[in-house]
C-alpha cells in the first residue's frame, strides 16, 4: 500500500506507524456511523430551523425563538435552574470529591461513592424524579416527617413539580457529576505543594488561597460549565417529574414539535433546538479551553 | 490524619442527602393502598402485561445497543492507539460531540424526519421502537463507552499483545476478539452496564418520537396514576445497575477508581 | 568540596528518636547531632529511615518517642509552619501558578513582609543561585535544574536556622546533578547555614558533606568525615554501601581460599596480572576513563578490581591473577 502521507517525528518511541490511507480507513466505519446518526438529526434541526413549513429559507424561526414571550420565559427558567444547580453542585461536589480523595484508596466507601456517582450521573432523570416524588411529594416520606417536626412545606407554597422542586432534583445528579469531573484535578495537587507551603509558614487557609485554588481554578470553572450545560440540556427529569408542564427550553421544543400549544410550530421548535446546540457548543468549547489551561500546571 | 473531622462531617451530610430520597423511594414503593406495607408494586411488573412487554422491548434494545456500541467503539479505540495515535486527541473531542447535541434536540431532528420524510427506508426504520431507537441510543452511549474502553486499553500493553497474537498466527479480528477483549474485560462490562442504565432511563427521545412501549416511558405513564409502581420499578433498575457496576469494580481489581 | 564551616549557626539534635508504624520501626533510637554551620549528609538505601528523619525535623511527622532540638530548644511539638527550617524537596515543589520570583517571595509573604522588600530579597536570592534573569519565568518554563535552584532560593529566603534537602538531585540528569551539587555546597558555605542533606547516592554524600551519617534499617551505622567513612568503614554494611568493597578470606596478608579471617579490600587496593595472588577469569571490563573496572570470577567469589587504564589489561574471558597491591 502506497504511503501517501508520512507522519512527522513519532511522539513516543514505540509508535512508528506512518499515517497511510489504510490507517485512516480504519476510522471510516466509526466516522460514517456518527455522521449518519448524529450528523443526520443535527442537519435536519439546522435546516428545519432555517426554513419555513413550505421549505423556503428564512430566519424568522430563529428570531421567534428568542423574542416570543413564552420562549423568553422558557430561556429564563432554564438559565436560572442551570446556573443555580451548577453552582450548588460545584461547591458541594468539590468538597465531596476532596473528602473521598483524602480517604484510603481501597476503602469500600470510596468504591461505593465512585460507582454510585457513575450510576447517578448516567442514569438520567427518571429514577431520581420518582425518588424525589417519594421523598418530597405531597405524601412523601420527608414531607410527612417535616410536617411532624412542625414544618409544613406544602402549606408554605412548595411543590415538588415546581422549578424549585426540579432544581432540588437536579442537584442530586449535579453533585456526582462534579465529583467525577473534579477528581482528576484534585488528584493532581502535589503533596509537595502543601508541605512546601507549610514549611514556608502558610496556614491551611493560606495554602488553599495562594497555591491550591489558583491551580484548581480552570478545572473548577470548566467543571461548573459542564454542570451548567448538563442542566440546560436535561429533559428526562422534567418529563418524569412534571409531565412537561414547567416552562423550560426542552419543554418548549417538545411542545412545539407535537403541536401541543400552537399548531405548525415545528420549525420554531427546531430553531429552539438550534439555540440549545449553540449554547451547549459554546459551553463545551470554553470547557475544552479551560481543560488545556488546567493541564499546563500538571507536572510533566 | 489532618482534618479527619471535616471529612466525617462532609461525608455524613452527603450520605444523608443521598440516602433520604432512596429510603423514601423504598418506603413509598412498599406502601399498600389501604395502609401498611407490601411488595405489590414490585410484583406489578409481573402482573401488568403492558409493563412486562415494555421491559422486554427495552431489554432487547439494551442488548443490541450494548453490542453495537462495543463493535463500534472497541475496534476504533484499538485502531487509534495502534495506528493513528496522533488522532487520539481529536477523537476524544469527537466523542464529546454527542453531548453537545442534547437528546431533546436530537429527538427534534429525528421527529422531523419521522413526520415529513416518507420513504420506504425511513418507514421501515420507524416501524418499531427497536429499529428506531437503537441506532440513536448507540450515539448517546458512545462518549461514555469510548472513555471507559480507552481507559481500559491504556492499562494494558496493547501493542505487545496484538503483535504477539499476530506473530502466533492470529488475524487482526481474531486478536481483537480473543486477546484484547478479555484484557479489557472490566472496561467492556462497565460500559455494557452503563449502556443498560442509559436505555432503561431514556425517556426523551422515545417520548418525542411517540413510542410509549419502552420500559422507561411506560413507567412514567404508569406513574401518573400509580406512583408507587413507578417508584418501585425505577428504584429496582437503579439498584440493579449499581450492584452490577459495584461487582465489576470489585472484580476488576486494579481498575482505576475515577 | 571542602571548606571551613562558618562557626555561627544553629545546632540540631535528634535525641532517642523512634518512629514506628505499627510493628515496623522506620527509626529505632536515633541519636544524632549536627554542628552549627555544618553540612551533614544522611546516607542510606531506600527505606532506611533517612527521609523519615528529615520529615521529623521539618515537622511533617511526629516521633513515637524522643525529642528534636533546634538551637537547644525542644521543637518536638511545634507544628511545621512554626519551625525555623527551610526545605528543598526532590521535585515538583514549586507553586505552578506563581513566577520564580513569586515562589521565592512566598515565605516572606507569609511573614507579612512588604511587597517592595519581598521583590528586592527575591531578586537577591535568585541572583545568588544564578537565576537573576529568570525571575519572571513560570516553573513549567524552567528546566529541572533551574527549578531546584529556585526551590533552594525559596527555602533560603526566610533565613531559616536549618536547611533541609530531601534528595534534591535525584530527579535530575547526571550532568546537571554534579553542577547543582557544587552550587548547593557553595551557597551553603557562603550562608553558613546548618544543613541536613538526605541522599541514597554515596558519591554525592562524600563529595559534598562535612560529615556523613550512614543509616540502615532505622539505625545509625557510622557518623564521621567522608574520608574516614570511606577508608575505615565501621560495619560491613557501611563497607558495602559506601564505594565498592571486596570481602575476601586472608591469611598472612594474602588472599587465601578457605582461611578463617575475612578482610575488606577496596578495588583500588587490588591489582590484576599480579605475581602472587588468586587466579580467575575476567567476567566484565568497564572502561571508566582513567580507571578500568574489572570483575574477576575467582575461587573466593567475584572480585572487583580498579586498574589504571592501559592497553595490556586482560579482556573478557582472559585468565589473570588478582593480588593485593604492594
Amino acid at each position: 500500500m502506497a504511503n501517501l502521507l508520512e507522519a512527522p517525528a513519532p511522539p513516543k518511541e514505540k509508535v512508528r506507524a506512518p499515517r497511510s490511507w489504510g490507517a485512516v480507513a480504519g476510522l471510516v466505519p466509526f466516522a460514517l456511523y456518527m455522521l449518519v446518526f448524529l450528523g443526520g438529526p443535527l442537519y435536519f434541526v439546522i435546516s428545519g430551523a432555517l426554513s419555513d413549513p413550505s421549505g423556503q429559507p428564512t430566519l424568522a424561526n430563529l428570531v421567534a425563538s428568542v423574542t416570543q414571550p413564552q420562549y423568553l420565559a422558557a430561556f429564563w427558567s432554564s438559565l436560572k435552574i442551570s446556573l443555580v444547580t451548577a453552582l450548588i453542585g460545584a461547591v458541594f461536589g468539590a468538597f465531596l470529591a476532596q473528602a473521598v480523595l483524602t480517604s484510603r484508596p481501597t476503602s469500600p466507601l470510596r468504591r461505593v461513592v465512585s460507582t454510585a456517582s457513575g450510576v447517578l450521573a448516567y442514569f438520567g432523570g427518571v429514577p431520581l424524579a420518582f425518588a424525589f416524588i417519594a421523598a418530597l411529594g405531597q405524601t412523601g416520606l420527608a414531607t410527612i416527617a417535616l410536617r411532624g417536626a412542625g414544618i409544613d412545606l406544602y402549606a408554605a407554597g412548595f411543590r415538588i413539580d415546581s422549578l424549585t422542586g426540579l432544581g432540588l432534583t437536579y442537584v442530586y445528579f449535579q453533585i456526582p457529576l462534579m465529583v467525577i469531573l473534579i477528581s482528576p484535578a484534585l488528584e493532581g495537587l502535589q503533596p509537595q505543594w502543601r508541605e512546601a507551603a507549610e514549611n514556608l509558614g502558610a496556614s491551611a487557609w493560606a495554602y488553599w488561597r495562594h497555591v491550591a485554588l489558583p491551580v484548581l481554578a480552570p478545572a473548577l470553572a470548566g467543571a461548573t460549565l459542564v454542570l451548567f450545560g448538563n442542566a440546560f440540556a436535561a429533559y428526562a427529569t422534567a418529563l418524569a417529574l412534571t409531565s412537561g408542564t414547567i416552562p423550560l427550553v426542552p419543554t418548549a421544543i417538545a411542545s412545539a414539535l407535537s403541536g401541543n400549544v400552537l399548531a405548525n410550530q415545528q420549525n420554531v421548535g427546531l430553531a429552539l433546538g438550534f439555540d440549545m446546540v449553540i449554547v451547549i457548543g459554546v459551553v463545551m468549547v470554553a470547557y475544552l479551553w479551560l481543560q488545556r489551561r488546567a493541564s499546563r500546571w500538571m507536572p510533566r | 490524619m489532618r482534618g479527619r473531622r471535616w471529612r466525617v462531617v462532609v461525608l455524613t451530610l452527603t450520605a444523608l442527602y443521598f440516602v433520604i430520597p432512596l429510603l423514601s423511594s423504598l418506603e413509598f414503593s412498599l406502601r399498600k393502598p389501604g395502609g401498611g406495607y407490601g411488595v405489590a408494586n414490585y410484583l406489578a411488573i409481573a402482573t401488568d402485561p403492558v409493563l412486562l412487554e415494555a421491559l422486554t422491548v427495552s431489554m432487547e434494545i439494551a442488548v443490541i445497543t450494548a453490542v453495537l456500541v462495543l463493535v463500534l467503539v472497541v475496534p476504533t479505540a484499538v485502531w487509534v492507539r495502534l495506528r493513528l495515535p496522533s488522532v487520539a486527541g481529536l477523537l476524544e473531542t469527537a466523542t464529546i460531540l454527542p453531548i453537545v447535541v442534547p437528546p431533546v434536540v436530537m429527538a427534534a431532528g429525528i421527529a422531523f424526519v419521522q413526520a415529513n420524510l416518507n420513504t420506504p427506508l425511513f418507514n421501515a426504520l420507524f416501524s418499531s421502537p427497536i429499529s428506531a431507537l437503537t441506532p440513536f441510543y448507540v450515539v448517546l452511549a458512545v462518549p461514555f463507552a469510548y472513555r471507559a474502553v480507552d481507559n481500559g486499553l491504556a492499562a494494558v500493553p496493547l501493542r505487545t499483545l496484538v503483535e504477539a497474537a499476530r506473530n502466533l498466527g492470529a488475524s487482526l479480528p481474531t486478536a481483537l476478539l480473543r486477546v484484547v477483549l478479555p484484557a479489557i474485560r472490566s472496561a467492556v462490562l462497565g460500559s455494557a452496564f452503563l449502556t443498560l442504565a442509559l436505555v432503561l432511563g431514556e425517556v426523551v427521545i422515545a417520548r418525542i418520537l411517540l413510542y410509549t412501549n419502552t420500559f422507561p416511558v411506560a413507567v412514567v405513564v404508569v406513574g401518573q396514576s400509580q406512583a408507587g409502581v413507578s417508584v418501585a420499578l425505577t428504584l429496582a433498575s437503579l439498584v440493579l445497575t449499581w450492584l452490577l457496576l459495584l461487582l465489576v469494580s470489585f472484580a476488576g481489581g486494579r481498575r482505576r477508581v475515577s | 568540596m571542602t571548606g571551613t564551616a562558618v562557626q555561627s549557626g544553629t545546632a540540631v539534635e535528634f535525641r532517642g528518636i523512634r518512629r514506628s508504624f505499627g510493628a515496623t520501626h522506620a527509626l529505632d533510637g536515633l541519636d544524632l547531632q549536627l554542628k552549627p554551620g555544618e553540612l551533614l549528609a544522611l546516607l542510606g538505601p531506600s527505606g532506611c529511615g533517612k527521609t523519615t528523619a528529615l520529615r521529623l525535623l521539618a515537622g511533617f511527622d511526629s516521633p513515637t518517642a524522643g525529642e528534636i532540638l533546634i538551637g537547644g530548644k525542644d521543637v518536638t511539638g511545634v507544628p511545621a509552619a512554626k519551625r525555623d527550617t527551610g526545605m528543598v524537596f526532590q521535585a515538583y515543589s514549586l507553586f505552578p501558578t506563581m513566577t520564580a520570583a513569586e515562589n521565592v517571595a512566598f515565605g516572606l509573604r507569609m511573614r507579612k513582609v512588604g511587597a517592595a522588600e519581598r521583590a528586592r530579597r527575591a531578586a537577591e536570592l535568585l541572583e545568588l543561585v544564578g537565576l537573576g534573569a529568570r525571575g519572571a519565568a513560570y516553573p513549567h518554563q524552567l528546566s529541572g535544574g533551574q527549578q531546584q535552584r529556585v526551590a533552594l532560593a525559596r527555602a533560603l529566603a526566610v533565613q531559616p536556622s536549618v536547611l533541609l534537602l530531601d534528595e534534591p538531585l535525584s530527579a535530575l540528569d547526571a550532568r546537571v546533578r554534579v553542577q547543582l551539587r557544587d552550587e548547593i555546597r557553595r551557597v551553603q558555605l557562603a550562608e553558613g547555614i546548618t544543613t541536613l542533606f538526605v541522599t541514597h547516592d554515596q558519591s554525592e554524600a562524600l563529595a559534598v558533606a562535612d560529615r556523613v551519617a550512614v543509616l540502615n534499617a532505622g539505625r545509625l551505622e557510622q557518623v564521621d568525615v567522608p574520608q574516614i567513612v570511606y577508608a575505615h568503614p565501621a560495619t560491613p554494611f557501611v563497607a558495602e554501601f559506601v564505594g565498592v568493597m571486596n570481602t575476601v578470606p586472608v591469611a598472612e596478608g594474602r588472599i587465601t581460599p578457605g582461611a578463617a579471617e575475612q578482610a575488606q579490600i577496596r578495588p583500588e587496593a587490588l591489582r590484576v596480572g599480579a605475581q602472587e595472588g588468586i587466579t580467575g577469569t575476567v567476567l566484565t571490563s568497564t572502561f571508566l576513563g582513567a580507571v578500568t573496572r574489572l570483575v574477576v570470577t575467582t575461587e573466593v567469589g567475584e572480585l572487583t578490581v580498579d586498574a589504571v587504564s592501559h592497553p595490556n589489561l586482560p579482556g573478557i574471558g582472559d585468565t589473570t591473577t588478582v593480588g593485593v597491591a604492594a
